[in-house]
């Protein structure tokens, strides 16, 4: 009874809507996950790790990592300073940053990686530059590395700014009046505080930067073994009717996935702690 | 070390925060800046912090320009109204912060640093939370944690943010008394923003009252308090009741009746405000020798060290007025009961000459 007050629902209400949200979940995420798992291994061990042993699938596992490795310490050092100029002073030009942060959100990851491929594509716009001094960046590496940062912007920036903004400037000001250099405040007092923020922000680009499909897909080739990543490589592999292939590598994004979402979990409880 | 602003202008946006201010802090002085808030009281103490920059004018430390160096070459002891503490690190760590970003050169060693911080633990009276974090701790703790800090680095001025604003009343008059006895040991030259005038009068040697970005009066306690040069320092510290009137030969006309006024001279007759403060009505159950206003008790409060009692006169004007408890024991009045007022003195009058 003790729960009980005029907000609470009735009982029947608040089992119905409960079996509601875990059956969606149940049919929508579970089992799909499910599935993938049961699919990978429906042909045995042998061949599941026969696909992950396959050259491609390494080179495409290599690829994503390579890719994420690039990509999330450029985010994690834009994200810093883009919620630390939004959060921390005012200036010209703030609602456009705010909004350039969130574009990427709202457009289409193949538009992303079609803009990329206008702008330094053969027929592009800085093509025949580059082409003339032989830097390769469309169907390569380095495009798939502009692509996922594209679709990743937004990330880091996005969780640090509303935990900046709570905690204001008044401790960096307490440690600047201390004495500590503007280096020392911030290596001190700034990053500390935000520390879970910025684990967050990073777990969540790098979830994001791995399972890129679409941005990628545009700028990539699809390359075997040179230019494929781990969601394009599941994809071929599926086109030429290797499912239980396809399944493997896809597992392997799916574990990530729930790797992604424990570590998460974990830095969200941190952050409500900090937060008292 | 004396700090002094010169002439000092600062804007933000359209808002002009600080006004052609002028101030000196003598060395060793605990000097209250007391103001409504938006009276550029905070500003002017960021500014003297280096917290802030100010658009023109200038800011000394002794006799040298202070314009040039950071906040963190300033040398000042800051204290936040909401603490801020440093909330990852313990009570320990806060306090030795400023010691340990020192360069290595003269830096502490690490045996001299914990016991400055212990000693300075000692002086705030909170040794045994050395280990627990800033929100373990209540706000009273919190904030002479953070003027332990402050002091961690021998601040040659300290500088306090309205430093009891958020603190229960209990704690507050505790910790202001505390200030003040820390103060005539230490003698470091401080100052201190506030919008309490009760904090203001206890603590401060010197009081400069702060109104639209301008200094309306500066002095002690007692002079603005007693002598206030207008209507806004009146008003600012304390209560008082004003009064529309027509001077006439000595006496106050106030709603049809002629009132005795002490020490106010008259030349020729005029209108002008009378502002009288609490204690200054003089009570009585019986029209006096002289004339006074005929009132009636609406309220009193006898309830602490003075009886308050809320009258309103036949033509309408209301008077607040404070007796001693001696007094209310001899006048034994109660609520609806009618008493004649008259005047032990006045505040501040206000001369209308030019209005007919």
């Amino acid at each position: 009874m003790s729960q009980l007050n005029a907000r609470t629902e009735p009982r029947f209400v608040r089992y119905f809507l409960i079996t509601i949200a875990l059956a969606f979940f149940a049919l929508f995420l579970v089992l799909p996950l499910v599935c993938v798992f049961h699919n990978a291994l429906s042909k045995g061990w042998v061949v599941y790790f026969d696909a992950l042993k396959h050259p491609d699938a390494i080179a495409a596992m290599r690829m994503t990592l390579m890719t994420a490795l690039v990509v999330v310490p450029m985010n994690l050092v834009f994200g810093v300073a883009a919620a630390w100029a939004i959060s921390k002073f005012d200036f010209r030009g703030k609602g456009l940053l705010l909004s350039l942060i969130d574009l990427p959100l709202s457009v289409s990851p193949v538009i992303a990686g079609l803009i990329f491929i206008l702008l330094f594509g053969a027929q592009g716009f800085l093509g025949p530059w580059l082409i003339a001094h032989n830097i390769r960046i469309v169907f390569a590496w380095p495009a798939i590395v502009l692509a996922t940062l594209f679709v990743t912007v937004p990330m880091v920036a996005r969780e640090l700014i509303p935990i900046m903004k709570s905690q204001g400037t008044e401790e960096e000001e307490a440690a600047l009046t201390l004495g500590a250099s503007a280096w020392k405040t911030f290596w001190l007092v700034s990053v500390p505080n935000l520390r879970w923020g910025i684990l967050y922000g990073v777990i969540l680009c790098n979830a994001r930067a791995m399972g890129e499909f679409g941005a990628v897909s545009v700028v990539s080739g699809h390359i075997r073994g040179l230019t494929n990543t781990m969601p394009l490589h599941v994809e071929i592999l599926y086109n030429e009717y290797q499912s239980a292939a396809a399944f493997a590598v896809a597992s392997l994004l799916a574990m990530l996935a729930i790797v992604t979402l424990i570590a998460k979990s974990i830095v969200e409880a941190h952050i409500r702690q900090g937060q008292k | 070390m004396s700090i002094e602003v010169k002439n000092i202008y600062k804007k933000f946006g359209n808002f002009q925060a600080l006004e052609n201010l002028s101030l000196k802090v003598e060395t060793g002085e605990l000097l209250a800046l007391l103001g409504p808030s938006g009276s550029g009281k905070t500003t002017l103490l960021r500014l003297v912090a280096g917290l802030d920059f100010l658009d023109q004018g200038q800011v000394l430390f002794g006799d040298k320009d202070a314009q040039d160096k950071k906040a963190s070459e300033r040398g000042v002891g800051f204290v936040f109204q909401h603490y801020a503490l440093f909330r990852h690190m313990t009570v320990f760590d806060n306090i030795a912060f400023g010691m340990n970003v020192q360069p290595r050169k003269v830096r502490p060693s690490r045996h001299e640093i914990h016991s400055k911080v212990m000693e300075l633990l000692k002086l705030v009276q909170l040794e045994w939370l050395a280990d627990r974090y800033p929100w373990q701790l209540s706000g009273g703790q919190r904030q002479r944690i953070a003027l332990a800090r402050a002091l961690a680095v021998r601040p040659r001025v300290l500088l306090l943010d309205e430093p009891f604003g958020s603190l229960d009343a209990q704690v507050r008059k505790e910790l202001r008394m505390w200030l003040r006895r820390f103060h005539d040991e230490s003698h470091i030259t401080t100052l201190f923003v506030t919008h309490d005038q009760e904090e203001a009068l206890e603590v401060a040697d010197r009081i400069v009252v702060m109104n639209q970005g301008r200094i309306e009066q500066v002095g002690t306690p007692e002079d603005v308090y007693h002598s206030p040069v207008n209507a806004f320092v009146l008003n600012f510290l304390g209560n008082v009741n004003f009064f529309h009137c027509r001077l006439e030969e000595g006496k106050a006309i106030i709603g049809g009746t002629a009132l005795d006024v002490p020490g106010l001279d008259v030349d020729k007759p005029h209108p002008a405000k009378l502002y009288v403060r609490p204690n200054q009505f003089k009570i009585t159950r019986y029209a006096p020798k002289g004339s006074a206003l005929k009132a009636l008790v609406e309220y009193v409060n006898p309830a602490g060290t003075i009886v308050k009692i809320n009258m309103k006169t036949e033509t309408g004007e209301r008077i607040y007025a404070e007796i001693s408890q001696d007094e209310y024991k001899n006048l034994k009045i109660v609520k609806l009961e009618q008493v004649y007022v008259s005047l032990k003195d006045v505040t501040y009058s206000e001369h209308l000459h030019n209005i007919p």
